[in-house]
């Protein structure tokens, strides 16, 4: 099939990785708690790729992503949870759902903000994500499983490696060929300048549109994967400072560049959660003193993504 | 056969009237040249045609059809292209990359033949990127069809949003200000252009330029606009000799 065929190298890749990964995984090597973070890695990068279709490819700024990321998440704690999920098949349409449910939120919600640009824009997905964390916060009102601020506890431990490196591929591949179409020139176009977008003929209501509800379904899926991969869920985890996460990983991977989205999510995760077991315990706090120097050299040194050594 | 119809056109902007009344019909084939002092109301105008502003009063018909409130993203659709005074390229995209979208608005497949790379998908980017090829040596800029469209000069800009906007197949095309910062060379070389394109896309050219001697060479007729009003419309010669448009616009002759 030309779907596999077209990708072959990539394919090769993700399998060379995948052997890799899970002989360190079953061999010891990799203790279950980097293990959690090799995984927590990839759904991350899963979830900023969203984020780069809707700010780094559309160019519409989002401040609201992890948004998103919770929505697909609870639901995915809650069906899983109240359905007695337990294996990946029956998971797998659970995911899907809870891509589709954040993808919907995210249709429903961007088409009265999608009309607003950058700044403006920005302020509205912050309200949202906002609203979405309140929600969060008081969801025990609603039904006491959700947990409200206490969290939500119990979800069971679904996610493993090999779901999530082929669903990851997966969406990668499809996200590749998005871009290659006519789709993917339609959103750049419309980053660059709208209303020559829209001289040229291009709906860009609609396609802004579309990005967003893509974006917000990559999102979902990450969400999704991320409450069963930790079994618990915290409405912390979600508010603007997650969100701030996601935009930092999409500005150093380079905005519209999958590959560095991908590289940036590895190398973020694995700089908090590294410096954590690098660092002796009474100095930790000072992880926050190094991620953002270390930040601020990378952007010093690579301005447009760590993959792009001059604009062109 | 009246390609385009403006009847009372009427546009303001708090208490300013940029376009006051303004009526005027393009017939098919010809070369409408549109002229007035700055702040005259001329891109207003071209705005108003091409449905960024909707007007405050008035109508606007192409081909018989009521174009007034269509959405401004449409109108390519339905043959009417347009350029801009200050030139709108994407400028991080390539000059291929300028062009091919606005082959491929028209191309029909959808996002799952994109996915799975059908067929019918592989055929039509194919045929889009031999269209673009196509524009893009007409225009002279085969061997920049890689370059961002930022990196070229600026007369290769300009041609370059010429292309882009005859990707779209118009039937008409609003042209704003091409001849805006060139020496009288380029000039010359542009009107050649803009012949050219007439006759090979067989075109109705509505154009808004300072450049006289650009304008007065190329147009079938012309309107002369002064204060978002019409004053005349006629030949180039007609325009030449009229009192009214020398005083608003040509300037008298000292004696």
């Amino acid at each position: 099939m030309r779907f596999f065929r077209e990708s072959k190298q990539f394919i090769i890749v993700m399998f060379i990785l995948y052997v890799v990964l899970k002989i360190l995984f079953i061999s010891g090597m990799a203790s279950p708690y980097i293990q959690q973070i090799i995984q927590y890695a990839i759904i991350i990068a899963l979830a900023s790729l969203g984020l780069n279709i809707i700010y780094g490819f559309t160019g519409q700024f989002s401040l609201g992503h992890a948004a998103f990321y919770g929505i697909g998440a609870y639901t995915s704690a809650y069906i899983t949870k109240m359905f007695g999920i337990d294996n990946i098949f029956s998971y797998i349409p659970v995911l899907m759902l809870c891509g589709i449910i954040s993808g919907l939120i995210g249709f429903l919600i961007g088409i009265p903000i999608l009309k607003l640009k950058d700044d403006f824009l920005a302020i509205a997905t912050l309200g949202f994500g906002t609203l979405v964390r309140v929600f969060f916060d008081n969801s025990d009102k609603i039904t006491d499983v959700l947990g409200g601020s206490r969290g939500f506890v119990g979800i069971p431990k679904i996610t493993n490696l090999d779901l999530v490196l082929v669903v990851f591929a997966f969406i990668v591949i499809i996200t590749r060929y998005m871009i290659k179409s006519r789709f993917g020139l339609f959103w750049r176009c419309i980053k660059e300048d709208e209303l020559a977008a829209t001289s040229i003929g291009i709906n860009t209501a609609n396609m802004k549109l579309m990005a967003f509800t893509y974006g917000c379904m990559l999102a979902g899926c990450g969400g999704a994967f991320y409450a069963n991969l930790y079994s618990f869920l915290h409405p912390s985890n979600f508010d603007i400072l997650r969100s701030i996460d996601f935009l930092i990983i999409v500005i150093i991977g380079g905005m519209g560049n999958i590959t560095g989205t991908i590289y940036a999510s590895i190398i973020w995760v694995g700089f908090i959660e590294g410096l954590r077991i690098v660092l002796p315990s009474e100095i930790m706090d000072l992880r926050w003193v190094v991620i953002p120097v270390l930040l601020i050299c990378i952007m010093m040194w690579r301005p447009y993504g760590i993959m792009v050594k001059k604009p062109r | 056969m009246k390609i385009l119809e403006v009847m009372e056109l009427e546009k303001n902007f708090g208490g300013i009237k940029a376009v006051d009344n303004i009526s005027f019909f393009i017939e098919e084939g010809e070369v409408f040249g549109i002229i007035g002092p700055n702040g005259a109301g001329k891109t207003t105008l071209f705005n108003l045609i091409s449905g960024i502003y909707t007007p405050d009063k008035g109508k606007i018909f192409f081909k018989g059809k009521d174009i007034t409130d269509i959405p401004p993203y449409m109108l390519p659709h339905f043959g009417i292209s347009r350029t801009f005074q200050n030139m709108r390229l994407f400028g991080s995209l390539t000059v291929l990359e300028n062009i091919l979208p606005a082959i491929m608005v028209k191309n029909s497949y959808n996002i799952f033949q994109a996915i799975f790379r059908t067929g019918s998908y592989l055929d039509m980017e194919k045929d889009a990127y031999n269209r673009a090829c196509e524009l893009i040596e007409f225009f002279g800029l085969t061997e920049k069809m890689e370059y961002s469209a930022s990196s070229l000069s600026y007369g290769e800009q300009r041609r370059l949003e010429l292309a882009r906007a005859l990707a779209t197949e118009p039937t008409l095309i609003l042209i704003d200000e091409p001849g805006a910062g060139m020496n009288p060379k380029e000039i010359w070389d542009l009107a050649l252009m803009i012949k050219a394109i007439k006759e090979k896309f067989s075109l109705t050219i509505a154009i808004i330029e300072h450049q006289m001697n650009l304008i007065m060479n190329i147009s079938d007729r012309i309107m002369v606009m002064d204060f978002g009003e019409e004053i005349m419309t006629g030949t180039p010669q007609e325009v030449k000799k009229d009192k009214r448009v020398i005083e608003a616009y040509l300037g008298e002759e000292l004696d």
